[in-house]
């Protein structure tokens, strides 16, 4: 500020000084604005072109006839990998956000307050895994391990009515089943949800659990009333960043999963239903022509996918806005 | 404490009931290991595995049990969520340590001068180094990093300071639907974008270091905004106004107040931004692609980079695998190093620049 | 707390920011695998090769080689995959192409190429001969033998348990477990799954029905992502069978397989017999070599094939000097020898080889 006013006036010396002040701040201001109007704006073009490029190399697969397309007709192929992605995904998050939460509240709230600050950067170790060595780990320490108890599971409730539609089937001989990609997925999504979750748990406003543990309310009553109702816009948001890696994850599942064809809901057979990501890495190095479009377009059903399902968080997290007293 | 009381359920007072010793709960926990251990003897399955699984779900139950009948039902409800709870992070702590172990344990054999001083230029079996992969990796995620945090911070500032009313707002709400979108691009189809684009660009089969970079700045830009959009939500309004009381213009306040209010965060954004690319495979396998020798030049030919040096020397080794294997554990320990030093210095940055008022 | 920031930052500087490599010198003669003769070569450039990951060790030990007789030279070889490979090379983006198949003859037509003169069509060499194993784990079982039949009945699903009278038929000296059989096949498209499911097709015509393709036809048994993947879940599981390369078997059994009587394991020698005794593809230009394999052939004959892609005539002629050259020590006697070291690759037999170097040759 009072430096500003007294730089020499070269450009226009015959403007009073006050004015002059201003229109710095007005250059200045509108500057800046203009430049972070235009990283926005610069990111509506990726997006654009990421978009055109998905569609224009698409467009030769979903118009061409479907006998001609070397994995065959395009809905009927693509629809297995499509259901495969969301119910991997699914099940991944099932595991991992129950363990998210809880170890976000292990640190935020449960943990002595100066061991909880190692504590998280020892989980967000777990984001600087690549995921390559997920899937070393996966095919070469989990899936070895988990297997006996996917025989036991099979043998035991296997046959039962519903549960069979699960774990019914021929269990597989290595463990490398759907159940343990999602197992993974899970381990690779829960430090992303359990970092946000973390930070949205610690900005809890202090009156509101001091007010709660005053009432008498016992800890765990206390983060129910004032933590959980304060935190799940957040917690939502934390989710969908994880959804998004489980969704989008190829490498890892590439490696671990052994894919069959179809899709059914059975979690320990060795011919599981194959994701969208995972399936584009393994074919594309050997596909040509058609075959490469036909995988690109694959890629826009995930695309248009993730946007589902970003779509209905944001709404979800719109609804709960309304009703959580909390802001 | 009033009205009729039915003569055995007296309703307790949390501060005057009876309470468990505090010894009570390890006693607990031992005695149910034992337990699940011995059941799964008799019955000849005891895999490690399941006795924990069993003990713990023992655990859990008479813990419960015992704390309702003498604590009553809402210390019992807390003792359960604090079991539950610490079980979740014991859990999360698994698969961590078996992780960087396995790694660590495979890793050293390699993790030696030869591995950081040497390329694989002709280098068949023995021997070979992973540093013309290092410098790839630190040239390419640099760049990333060059072109994502400009991009993600100013994008934040302008959803968070600009993006509030008027065709703004339209244009924010727009904007953050599409970085949402943006999180979701699967990482190997950020890969295929930067291939086309580059192939059009520098000609059919282009591999370069600055491909791959775009591809990582695809999949890098979102995290920088979203993480930064909520620390820049953090900033108290009351600073704000403050600063523009005394006549402050707004790009100052943002440059002088609101981004050193929230450095910390944000560079645990930006770290966290990296950590997410630094470790991807897919998109680097078709843009960067690999080499054995040294390449320093983004610009023309191809780029080895760490995880796709991992990948071809795990799944492709030689007649004799163990040197391929050993290298390829070597490089993802040394991924993990680099992350972690990055950690450090985000953190060592955070603290250098953040105001050191306390709350 | 800074001290040690700081001592911990200077230290990951030193060790990391060399940004030579100590195998990297200009005169460099040091390393490599090959007696190669003095660096008297005045060959320079770069060559930029794509193709079939599966020969990528054989690769590797190929640049190292001619880059080491030929310092002025850098070879890249990205092993993204064979169909890339072809892709790269008709759109001029690769030099060379390597391939688990040969360009088929619709597909080699004058003109198609970017890189190449106008006038000029491609030419495929073999240049690298594989033996793919079947590779098994079953506890107490070290020696396997099986017929063709056996073999496609087991991995069509036919054959689910390890003591099926048709496996105990034909290995009466085995104690063959009440055991699911979990049969491994590859989950990513490859020229490996091809030239199995040929051999399968063409030699148990009887029980495998299906064509011969990169993609596994056949619904059911247990997928796993590339050759290492397959050995891992051979090796991890139990009652599990799969098929590989056979230089990367690992640790798990390998088992014979031949007509009965006539078991033979995945030896190079066996392998370079089969492909000495199947003809050469009719059709073709002489100098365009691709093996039509007869998967009845004495030997072993579930083997792999990979080609080398190249211009018959390049548009730049310094570029198919480069190409001709590399390709002369790549099928030469020395160069098959230092792969089936490094690769456990089969190396070209004599005659093959002759037809092979004169093709090469003649790239301009």
């Amino acid at each position: 500020m009072t430096t500003d006013t007294r730089e020499p006036r070269v450009d226009e010396p015959s403007s009073a000084p006050t004015s002059l002040l201003r229109d710095r701040r007005r250059f200045g201001d509108s500057l800046f604005k203009g430049v972070a109007t235009g990283s926005g704006t610069l990111i509506l073009i990726i997006l654009a072109a990421v978009a055109t490029f998905l569609v224009g190399l698409s467009i030769p697969a979903l118009t061409a006839p479907g006998d001609e397309l070397p994995y065959g007709p395009f809905w009927s192929w693509v629809f297995p990998y499509a259901a495969g992605t969301v119910w991997a995904a699914a099940l991944a998050m099932l595991f991992a956000v129950p363990v998210a939460i809880g170890v976000a509240l292990f640190i935020t709230h449960f943990a002595p307050r100066r061991l909880a600050q190692g504590l998280g950067y020892i989980i967000d170790l777990l984001a600087a895994v690549p995921s390559v060595v997920f899937g070393l780990w996966g095919i070469n320490v989990l899936a070895p391990m988990v297997q006996p108890i996917y025989g036991w599971l099979n043998s035991t409730v296997g046959s039962w009515p519903v549960f069979s539609l699960i774990f019914g089937g021929q269990v597989s001989g290595t463990g490398r089943t759907i159940l343990t990609v999602a197992l993974v997925l899970a381990v690779m999504c829960l430090p992303i949800i359990t970092a946000v979750t973390r930070e949205v748990f610690l900005q809890t406003p202090r009156l509101h659990e001091e007010a709660s543990l005053a009432l008498g309310a016992t800890r765990w009553e206390m983060i129910r009333q004032a933590v959980l109702p304060f935190g799940t816009p957040g917690l939502v948001s934390a989710c969908m960043l994880g959804l998004g890696r489980a969704l989008g994850e190829t490498m890892a599942v590439a490696m671990v999963l052994s894919p069959g064809a179809g899709f059914h809901f059975q979690l320990l057979t060795s011919s599981n239903p194959n994701s969208i990501a995972a399936n584009i890495a393994l074919q594309f190095p050997e596909a040509f022509g058609l075959g490469r479009n036909q995988l690109i377009a694959s890629g826009l059903v995930l695309f248009v996918i993730t946007l589902i399902v970003n779509m209905a968080a944001r709404a979800i997290v719109a609804r709960r806005a309304e009703f959580s007293g909390a802001n | 404490m009033h009205g009729t009381i039915s003569s055995a359920q007296k309703p307790r007072n949390i501060l005057t009931s009876a309470q468990l010793p505090k010894y009570t709960s390890i006693a607990m926990l031992v005695a149910s290991m034992a337990v699940a251990f011995g059941v799964l003897a008799l019955f000849e399955s005891a895999t490690g595995l399941m006795g924990v699984l069993l003990g713990s779900l023992i655990y859990l139950v008479s813990n419960y049990a015992l704390s309702a009948s003498v604590e009553g039902p809402r210390k019992a409800k807390d003792r359960l969520a604090l079991n539950i709870v610490t079980a979740f992070f014991i859990l999360a702590l698994f698969p961590l340590v078996s992780v960087i172990w396995g790694t660590l344990s495979k890793g050293i054999a390699r993790f030696d001068g030869e591995f950081f001083g040497s390329s694989m230029r002709n280098i068949v079996g023995e021997g070979g180094g992973a540093v013309h992969a290092i410098w790839g990796t630190l040239i390419i995620t640099g760049l990333a990093t060059l072109i994502s945090v400009p991009i993600g911070i100013l994008t934040a500032i302008f959803l968070v300071e600009y993006g509030g009313s008027g065709k703004a707002a339209t244009l924010a709400r727009l904007i953050r639907f599409l970085v949402d979108v943006m999180t979701g691009i699967p990482s190997i189809v950020a890969g295929l974008f930067a291939y086309t684009i580059f192939s059009i660009l520098m000609g059919p089969g282009t591999n370069n270091g600055l491909s791959g970079a775009s591809a990582l700045s695809v999949l890098m830009i979102p995290t920088v905004v979203r993480s930064t959009e909520e620390m820049l939500r953090l900033v108290p309004n009351e600073l704000r106004e403050a600063s523009y009381a005394l006549g402050v213009p707004k790009y100052r306040t943002i440059w002088k107040i609101v981004l050193p209010t929230s450095i910390a965060g944000i560079v645990t954004g930006v770290v966290l931004g990296i950590a997410r690319v630094i470790g991807e495979t897919a998109p680097l396998l078709v843009t960067a692609g690999i080499t054995a020798s040294m390449n320093l030049n983004p610009l023309a030919n191809p780029m080895a980079t760490l995880p796709v040096f991992v990948y071809y020397e795990y799944t492709t080794p030689g007649a004799d695998p163990t040197p391929y294997i050993d290298r390829a554990w070597s490089g993802a320990l040394t991924l993990i190093i680099i992350v972690m030093g990055l950690n450090l210095i985000g953190r060592l940055i955070a603290w250098k620049f953040a105001p050191k008022a306390g709350r | 707390m800074k001290i040690r920031l700081t001592a911990a930052l200077g230290l990951s500087a030193v060790l990391l920011f060399s940004a030579c490599a100590a195998n990297e010198t200009p005169a460099d003669t040091a390393t490599g695998s090959s007696e190669a003769s003095a660096p008297t070569s005045t060959l320079e450039g770069t060559l930029s090769g794509k193709g079939a990951s599966s020969a990528k060790v054989a690769q590797e030990t190929w640049v190292a080689a001619f880059q080491t007789a030929n310092p002025g030279v850098t070879v890249n070889y990205s092993p993204d995959g064979s169909g890339a490979g072809r892709e790269a090379f008709i759109a001029g983006g690769a030099d060379f192409a390597g391939s688990d198949r040969a360009l088929k003859i619709e597909e080699n037509t004058v003109g198609a190429f970017v890189g190449c003169a106008a006038e000029s069509a491609a030419i495929n060499v073999p240049i690298y001969v594989s033996p793919i194993a079947v590779i098994f784990n079953i506890e107490g079982v070290t020696d396997l033998n099986l017929t063709p039949e056996v073999l496609a009945g087991i991995f069509h699903g036919d054959i689910t348990n390890w003591n099926d009278p048709a496996i105990a038929a034909l290995n009466p000296d085995a104690t063959l477990p009440d055991l699911a059989i979990t049969a491994v096949h590859r989950s990513d498209e490859s020229g490996t799954t091809e030239n199995f499911t040929d051999y399968l097709h063409v030699a148990a015509a009887g029980v495998w029905t299906d064509e011969p393709s990169q993609e596994w036809p056949v619904a059911g048994g247990e997928a796993a992502k590339g050759t290492s993947g397959v050995v891992a879940a051979v090796t991890n599981g139990t009652g599990t069978i799969g098929y590989a390369d056979a230089s990367q078997a690992g640790t798990a059994s390998i088992a014979k397989v031949g007509p009965e009587g006539k078991f033979e394991a995945p030896t190079e020698e066996a392998a370079a017999t089969a492909v000495e005794n199947s003809p050469v593809e009719e059709g073709r230009e002489a100098n365009d070599i691709a093996i039509a394999l007869d998967r009845q052939a004495e030997g072993y004959p579930i083997v792999l094939v990979s080609y080398g892609i190249a211009c018959s005539e390049y548009k730049d002629a310094a570029k198919g000097e480069l190409v001709s050259a590399y390709l002369s020590y790549v099928v030469s006697e020395e160069g098959q020898q230092a792969a089936a070291a490094s690769a456990g690759s089969a190396p070209l037999s004599a005659t093959l080889r002759d037809k092979v170097v004169a093709a090469v040759d003649s790239i301009k």
